[in-house]
């Protein structure tokens, strides 16, 4: 084997607009080797591994690949030179079949298409090859997000490639399905592949690659082989300083009911059912979370509890009074808070300014607003105590928080919503998109808000944050409640069976890991 | 009241449908197109005008149909071309450019008519019927689908030809894409905007075509504002037909019914319904159907967005 490395990256350079991407990368990635890109959201991951893929190009630097100097003008050509990559947002055609997704751009635009036996037959092939368990004629959209991964990943060996670059993939999986991926790419990398697997998540990285490149603010800080580093260090790269792992928290037993859930039923905007008649209770001073794929229900639960989803049956009780059926206004008078899924949508209002968003909800009460005029004095007071309680990063409360970072939007949201003194905060993806700083401290900031006597019901699908914060864990499956546990990191296992909607076999754990994979 | 459900009278409707709904399968099959590759062209009205005075003009020069109909399809492409480039070059909003369109197509022909034409009051020789030997003579069938002119019968190549072009090809699988997930067609190295532009020429040359044929094979005359609505019309026929061709061909049918059971009910003089609610019949169907097919579930999902390129 040569010394020469497969493919070198040289002072890469990019910037978009006056945002710099990449600045001055250089990597070096071996033949056969599955090489791991560690680090936070924007750190210049994804853009730097967009140029090898030929979806971006670099303003400065080379690429040398197999020896040679290249510079792809489209993703197209990359394919040419058999480089693939899994993109964290599919490219596949939802209403097209798997193989329709397949010869998509193919052949001739003018060409007939024939041949789709021989296609469906290659696919068939590769899929048990890789025990993919990808079906040609199936419609990408009637698949789970799991299996639509799968489709993508084999997409790119239908291809055929040498080097798989896989772009945040086990965001969308559960447990197993992450195992199974992860046994994949050492399959492909005894097949002669090389794979970038770019990832946040510190222990997969440890346990697949053979080395790690840590990036932070659009540089690589350090390569390192995975058997030299451990989690702390590499957490330490990614971040510049030490990161708590383990939060305290207060083992005092929670009080009261607060909120109370019966029976709740309702339907997602497709008019399908999404909530099949969850019950539970949350009670003071615990954090209650609920695990599970994105997809099964919880973004209409979610939706349900806060007012902005009508319920088809079941009642929410909050502090004892019915608050089924009202409307979001009087839903949040009633001491209830909401920490949204995407706060884009439904949490902040971006060209407006902190000023206005904190007052969203509160823009004709007092001190707020008078017979109708709004007391800009009083506004700006406000905001400014939030800004400077929870650290938000700004200009001043007047700039709009649309110029602001997705960590320091969401630090104002959940500043705006704990002010309001709720006794019951639903939240729902508190750490999306925010970097490690922000989320150690919004995570805090609950915890605070659990032992000074809250009731917080967290809806997420990073099962890090349930683990590090919640009292005990729901999961949720297919709109139903499958299964409680306690936030143990050695029942894992059984916490992805109950994601993947094995009720039976959860009970029963430490099955073989093999077997799940298909699930 | 016997006249109404006699063999004959619906022999005469189903014949009279199929010609009136003529216009409506061109255009709504090329909307079809233009809407699966995401670009929503309300311009329809003004292209299918433009059309039919295209065709018009040549072929009062030439006396020639076929050249006549050509100049139709080339004078909706050359209209499509203006929508394409502000829509998918400069990526105006789809809907202000369509209704300029169909602004210009209204003010453009009626100048251009007045200017060269009104005072002729020349009328053309249109394409004539066909008569299928045989056919013809069937009864019932004869009267209603074997005696229209070749126009008429060039529909039911145009839908099979759409239905294979859309679901057979490399072409429509990846202009099927293009209005679902522009960027995976972008990735698989296709031009996003070569499809685009191809979809709304596919769709206002149909346009073209369908215009050219209401003053070759219908009226002899152009009028102004001789498309009255159909070109909106159409595009409801592609909402009901939810995407399909095959679909925008019996719904047109369907259309095509409600304009010649208006006409022949006009001249029953046993309706005492005012000639207006009947003449109003296609219209309010129009409404009926967006409202009641409203269906969000089978239109490309990227319908009307521009596509921001990588």
């Amino acid at each position: 084997m040569s010394t020469r490395p497969f493919l070198r990256l040289d002072n890469i350079r990019k910037r978009f607009g006056s945002i710099v991407a990449s600045d001055g990368v250089s990597l070096e990635i071996e033949e056969g080797e599955v090489h791991s890109l560690l680090g936070e959201n924007g750190a210049g991951k994804s853009v730097l591994m967009s140029m090898i893929c030929g979806m971006a190009r670099p303003d400065e630097g080379d690429i040398v690949y197999k020896g040679q100097l290249v510079s792809f003008a489209s993703p197209r050509d990359a394919i040419r030179q058999r480089i693939g990559m899994v993109h964290q947002h599919f490219m596949l055609v939802p209403n097209l079949t798997v193989a329709e997704n397949y010869i998509l751009g193919q052949g001739s635009a003018l060409s007939v298409i024939s041949d789709v036996d021989t296609v469906h037959r290659k696919i068939r092939e590769l899929s048990e090859r890789y025990a993919l368990n990808v079906r040609p004629d199936a419609i990408v959209e009637d698949l789970s997000v799991g299996e639509q991964q799968r489709v993508e990943i084999l997409k790119v060996l239908f291809h055929g490639i040498d080097l798989l670059i896989l772009d945040e993939p086990t965001a969308v999986l559960t447990p197993q399905e992450t195992d199974r991926l992860l046994s994949l790419m050492g399959d492909l990398v005894k097949d002669g592949k090389t794979v970038v697997f770019i990832s946040h998540k510190l222990d997969e990285v440890m346990r697949v690659s053979n080395r790690i490149s840590v990036m932070r603010d659009g540089r690589v800080v350090n390569t390192v082989k995975s058997a030299e580093t451990n989690a702390r260090e590499l957490a330490r790269m990614m971040v510049g300083r030490d990161v708590r792992t383990e939060l305290p928290r207060d083992p005092k037993p929670p009080g009261r009911v607060v909120l109370s859930v019966e029976n709740l039923a309702c339907r997602a905007e497709t008019g399908l059912p999404a909530v099949r008649g969850l019950s539970f209770d949350v009670r003071a001073g615990e954090i209650v979370g609920i695990a599970g794929v994105s997809g099964n229900g919880q973004t209409e639960l979610s939706l349900a509890l806060s007012g902005l989803l009508s319920v088809d049956t079941g009642r929410v009780a909050l502090n004892g009074q019915d608050i089924t059926g009202l409307d979001p206004a009087a839903i949040n008078a009633r001491s209830f808070s909401h920490i949204p899924e995407d706060r884009h949508k439904h949490g902040i209002v971006l060209p407006l300014s902190l000023s206005e968003n904190t007052i969203l909800q509160r823009y004709d009460q007092k001190p707020f607003a008078k017979g109708g005029i709004l007391n800009r004095r009083a506004i700006g007071e406000h905001t400014r105590d939030l800004i400077k309680r929870f650290g938000v990063k700004s200009r001043d409360e007047n700039q709009a928080i649309g110029a602001l970072s997705g960590g320091n939007q969401q630090k104002l949201v959940v500043a705006r919503e704990l002010a309001r003194n709720p006794d019951f905060i639903l939240v729902n993806q508190l750490t999306r998109g925010i970097d490690i700083g922000a989320m150690e401290f919004v995570m805090e900031e609950m915890l605070r808000q659990r032992d000074s006597g809250r009731a917080i019901l967290l809806i997420s699908t990073e099962l890090e944050e349930l683990f590090a914060i919640c009292d005990r864990i729901l999961v949720m499956f297919h709109g139903e409640i499958l299964g409680e546990l306690p936030p143990d990191r050695n029942r894992l296992d059984e916490l992805g069976l109950l994601m993947a909607g094995n009720k039976e076999t959860a009970g029963t754990c430490g099955v073989d890991k093999r077997s799940l994979g298909r699930l | 009241m016997d006249d109404i459900i006699s063999l004959t009278f619906l022999a005469t409707l189903v014949g009279a449908a199929w010609r009136l709904a003529t216009p409506l399968i061109f255009a709504s099959i090329g909307e079809v197109f233009s809407e699966r590759a995401g670009v929503l062209n309300i311009g329809l009205e003004g292209t299918m005008l433009v059309g039919a005075f295209c065709g018009f003009a040549a072929a009062s020069a030439t006396g020639n149909i076929p050249l006549g109909l050509f100049a139709g399809v080339a004078g909706g492409m050359l209209f499509g071309l203006v929508f394409a480039f502000f829509t998918i070059t400069i990526k105006a909003d789809q809907i202000v450019v369509g209704a300029a369109l169909n602004l210009l197509g209204m003010g453009l022909t009626a100048f251009l008519f007045r200017t060269y034409y009104v005072s002729t009051g020349k009328g053309i020789e249109i394409a004539q019927p066909v008569h299928i030997p045989w056919l013809r003579e069937l009864p019932f069938l004869g009267e209603a689908f074997f005696r229209q002119n070749l126009i008429v019968y060039s529909t039911i190549l145009v839908a099979i030809l759409a239905t294979l072009v859309l679901y057979r090809t490399s072409f429509g699988l990846t202009l099927r894409a293009v209005g679902e997930h522009p960027k995976a067609v972008d990735v698989a190295g296709r031009s996003v905007l070569g499809y685009r532009y191809a979809a709304v020429l596919v769709g206002t040359g149909l346009a073209g075509l369908g215009g050219a044929f209401l003053t070759l094979g219908h009226s002899n005359q152009f009028i102004e504002g001789i498309t009255s609505g159909r070109g909106f019309i159409a595009l409801a026929v592609v909402v009901f037909a939810r995407w399909s061709p095959i679909g925008a061909f019996f719904v047109s049918l369907l259309f095509g019914l409600f304009y010649a059971l208006q006409l022949m009910l006009q001249a029953q003089a046993s309706i005492v319904v005012p000639y207006q609610v009947l003449q109003a019949l296609p219209y309010i169907m129009t409404i009926i159907t967006l409202v009641v097919f409203r269906g969000k579930g089978a239109a490309p999902s990227k319908l009307g967005q521009p596509y921001e390129m990588r």
